[in-house]
């Protein structure tokens, strides 16, 4: 890609690194130059929160060069980024609620005088900063708990310019924000542009990325695979380039519409803090995918079927009777299981052996009638029906691989005869043939009767798996695929890119 | 990503399965060792009985304290407990015989109590179970003080007492076996009898992992203040044992929680929750008993005792910390 302007800001070169063996970056080639925005966008797990995260000094490349303002650089830490006059703003902020503005901003590194802190010099210096963003509405001395979202973002890139950045890297920016607050972080994108900054755009709507960036990288499996001006390309192009890989892995059968069964599950209307509008439908028999980018309300809504985080509006019926499922428990009992996403913080109690594992919801929720002895041998043959490989049923279960873990979790659910079932991730971070033994085991047990919902980031897992996907965006289901959809189509309505080419 | 699920090597082999008996089991034999070399008279039938007996109202506290710290929490109640329940049963006995069964009931019940509130305000309020039950200690002493004017009134019965005086005499081989034996290897038997039921194996599970319980079913919050209740109870039985064996005084569980925490940790219990069992930490007591006796017999001042418990708590955590880091 050539670019016409003589001096980048940042120049990456070949960035490698690879986390355990396992190769996250390879060869990136990336250029920032003064007053550009710059996109970076790619699935989840394309690596570009390595990528940024290596740029401002947190991790150290394997491999490949970091020139910044003409020098090589090789940074040590954060500390050593930001002296450089790298400035991360990070999703999740990191500032003190409890001080002011102006505390903020100088955190670490105060002005002194006499020993001192001068607190008119911080003061002073901080409505400089702010003045040359065009914010100086905002009041240096106020506590930073008491302001709105949108402002605390203006307080955390006042606080990257005060150490004199000049490149910002700007991490899901709006992922945050309301929807007019968006305007307003726009405004301080064009100033910060202006002034000469460079900027770092990481984010998965490509609205924004599109209104904003004059250039756009987009990484996959952590190679870059083209870098575009922003006025050349289309939204199709982007989610072309973001997805394109082949469908090689071997996924079970699909259920023939004999195996449908009645429906399940229903919900209409379903809405909580994280969900709006939700109306789904779920048979018998049928393996429902769920897709949709990290926080698009994936995991919200599998919670909210099973009592979590339930719903606080809408209608759910279970086998055409309305319910209300307020726990976990009256999900259970209603014949509901959820294979966390998070299996070692919500999945397993890691030092319980794997007896007690498979056993955990069949003796909090139900009453041993049949007989502990009959009970137990009921769970050996589950182990067994699962394949679970341990060195005995008293095995610590965290002496056991991801794989082995997750079907003593799935044996624990199906003590309980569920009649649906919800996977979040089912097969995050297993290896490959586990993964398959468990796409088997599920796709077994809808031809078996259950109900099946199954939330995936992986694509072709997604695409293999299901009999039909919803695409969640923002807290709603953005559209419906049958079987036979691409991962285009996928990521097309979970990026918005649909309503955005339109 | 995937990450290894093992430990290091060193600390595995190091380690003879956490949370077993094997380490409790060879610390109490090397003990009895060491009583044996230097007072061999001690495991003469009518010194061990007794010995036994006196250990009784520690190891049921530490069968109470199992509960609680194995879901997670701690309970710093039970000394003060068992004090208010001692000047209470001498008030409310007030030396009439008569009176005896019903106190006894309702000392069981004022245990329970005590339990549940210390319970439903650690898990429904959030309080952190070190608050709750420091705010209780302070509550009941400071309750017992004003409700008795600053000296203990009353007195106990005859028939109250015996529970933790008297003794079976004249019994073939072990010659006298004090009640409070009896007392505690029936509730001993209970409590191993709750550690197994699917409340007891879930209860470890809710200290392992409370997010994990919680969506696998379990009422955390109503474990957890069972747990309580469980330890409240304890205390009032330690309280009636007590109360018979050494009278009444403001001093009369002076210092037991320290010691019902100490026996469970050196039983293999971690703190925090999710590993032991509750035949180790009744041995835990028993081994700290033990310990107090062979200091005795070594002429140590008994001055030492709580620095002795000081340093067994620190040495416990220090040697269990590697193991919870690496959950």
């Amino acid at each position: 890609m050539s670019d016409p302007r003589p001096v980048p800001l940042l120049a990456l070169r070949g960035i490698g690194k690879s986390f355990l063996g396992v190769r996250v970056l390879d060869g990136v080639d990336l250029d920032v130059a003064p007053g550009e925005v710059h996109a970076v966008v790619g699935e989840n797990g394309a690596g570009k929160s390595t990528l940024m995260k290596i740029i401002s000094g947190v991790y150290v490349p394997d491999g490949g060069t970091i020139d910044f303002a003409g020098e090589p650089r090789a940074f040590r830490g954060p500390r050593d980024a930001q002296r450089a006059g790298i400035g991360m703003i990070h999703q999740e902020f990191t500032l003190l609620p409890e001080r002011t503005v102006a505390e903020n901003v100088h955190l670490g590194h105060e002005p002194v005088r006499r020993g001192l802190v001068d607190r008119r010099q911080m003061l002073h210096r901080t409505r400089q900063v702010l003045a040359s963003i065009g914010e100086s509405a905002l009041p240096a001395d106020a506590r930073v708990g008491r302001l709105g979202v949108a402002q605390q973002q203006v307080v955390e890139i006042a606080k990257a310019l005060a150490l004199d950045a000049r490149l910002l890297i700007m991490d899901e920016p709006t992922a945050a924000l309301a929807d007019h607050e968006v305007e307003l972080l726009y405004g301080l994108v064009r100033r910060l542009q202006q002034q000469g900054i460079g900027l770092l755009y990481v984010s998965h709507r490509l609205t924004e990325v599109f209104d904003l960036s004059d250039r756009i990288t987009v990484l996959k499996d952590g190679r870059r695979m083209t870098t575009v001006h922003t006025a050349d390309t289309t939204a199709d192009d982007l989610v072309r380039h973001m997805v394109g890989r082949e469908l090689s892995s071997y996924y079970p059968d699909r259920a023939g519409p004999e195996d449908l069964g009645p429906v399940r599950l229903t919900v209409r209307g379903g809405g909580n803090r994280k969900l709006r509008d939700v109306d789904l439908e779920l048979r018998a028999g049928e393996v429902l995918g769920v897709g949709g980018l990290q926080g698009s309300g994936r995991s919200a809504l599998a919670r909210a079927v099973f009592g979590a985080a339930p719903f606080t509006t809408g209608e759910v019926t279970l086998d055409g009777v309305p319910v209300r499922l307020r726990s976990p428990r009256a999900a259970m009992r209603a014949g509901v299981a959820y294979v966390t996403e998070d299996r070692k913080g919500e999945g397993i109690v890691a030092r319980q052996s794997v007896l007690d594992n498979a056993l955990l919801a069949s003796r909090a929720a139900v009453a041993a009638r049949s007989g502990r002895v009959a009970r137990t041998a009921r769970i050996r043959e589950l182990l067994a029906a699962v394949r679970v490989r341990s060195a005995g049923d008293d095995q610590e279960i965290r002496f056991l691989s991801g794989g082995n873990q997750q079907k003593v979790v799935l044996a624990r659910w199906l003590m309980l005869n569920p009649r649906i079932l919800l996977f979040d991730e089912p097969t995050r971070g297993i290896d490959v043939g586990a993964k398959s033994a468990i796409h088997d085991l599920v796709r077994r047990l809808a031809r078996d009767g259950a109900a099946v919902l199954m939330i995936s980031s992986e694509l072709p897992e997604l695409l293999g798996m299901s009999d039909r996907i919803l695409v969640m965006r923002d807290g709603r289901i953005a559209g419906e695929l049958p079987a036979g959809a691409t991962e285009k189509d996928v990521v097309a309505l979970a990026v918005g890119s649909v309503e955005a080419v339109a | 990503m995937q990450t290894v699920q093992r430990s290091p090597l060193l600390p595995r082999l190091l380690r003879v399965r956490p949370g077993g008996l094997a380490p409790i089991i060879a610390l109490l034999a090397v003990l009895l060792i060491l009583v044996a070399v230097r007072q061999s008279d001690f495991f003469a039938p009518p010194s061990l009985m007794s010995f036994l007996g006196r250990s009784a109202p520690i190891i049921l506290l530490a069968a109470g304290q199992y509960f609680v710290i194995v879901s997670g929490e701690f309970d710093l109640s039970v000394g003060a407990l068992v004090t208010a329940q001692v000047v209470v049963a001498a008030r409310l006995i007030d030396s009439e015989p008569a009176r005896t069964w019903p106190v006894v009931v309702l000392l069981l019940g004022f245990g329970a109590l005590v339990g549940l509130v210390n319970g439903v305000i650690t898990t429904r309020l959030r309080v952190p179970s070190f608050i709750t039950t420091l705010g209780m200690l302070l509550i009941l002493l400071g309750a017992v003080y004003l409700w008795s004017d600053g000296a203990p009134k009353g007195g106990l019965s005859d028939e109250f007492r015996r529970f933790g005086r008297w003794a079976f005499e004249d019994v073939p081989v072990l010659g006298r076996v004090p009640y409070a034996l009896i007392v505690l290897l029936a509730f001993a038997a209970l409590a191993v009898l709750v550690a197994r039921s699917d409340f007891g194996r879930t209860l470890i599970a809710v200290g392992d992992n409370p997010r994990t319980a919680e969506l696998s079913g379990v009422r955390v919050w109503r474990h957890r203040s069972i747990a309580f209740v469980l330890s409240g109870v304890a205390a009032a039985v330690a309280a009636i044992l007590i109360g018979g064996y050494s009278g009444v005084s403001f001093q009369a569980g002076a210092g037991l929680e320290f010691g019902a925490i100490t026996a469970v940790v050196l039983g293999g219990v971690a703190l925090g929750g999710g590993r032991g069992s509750v035949v180790g930490a009744m041995l835990g007591a028993l081994t700290l008993e033990l310990l107090f006796a062979l200091m005795n017999f070594y002429g140590v001042s008994g001055a030492l005792r709580s620095t002795v418990q000081g340093a067994i708590i620190l040495l416990a955590v220090a040697v269990s910390a590697p193991r919870s880091s690496s959950r």
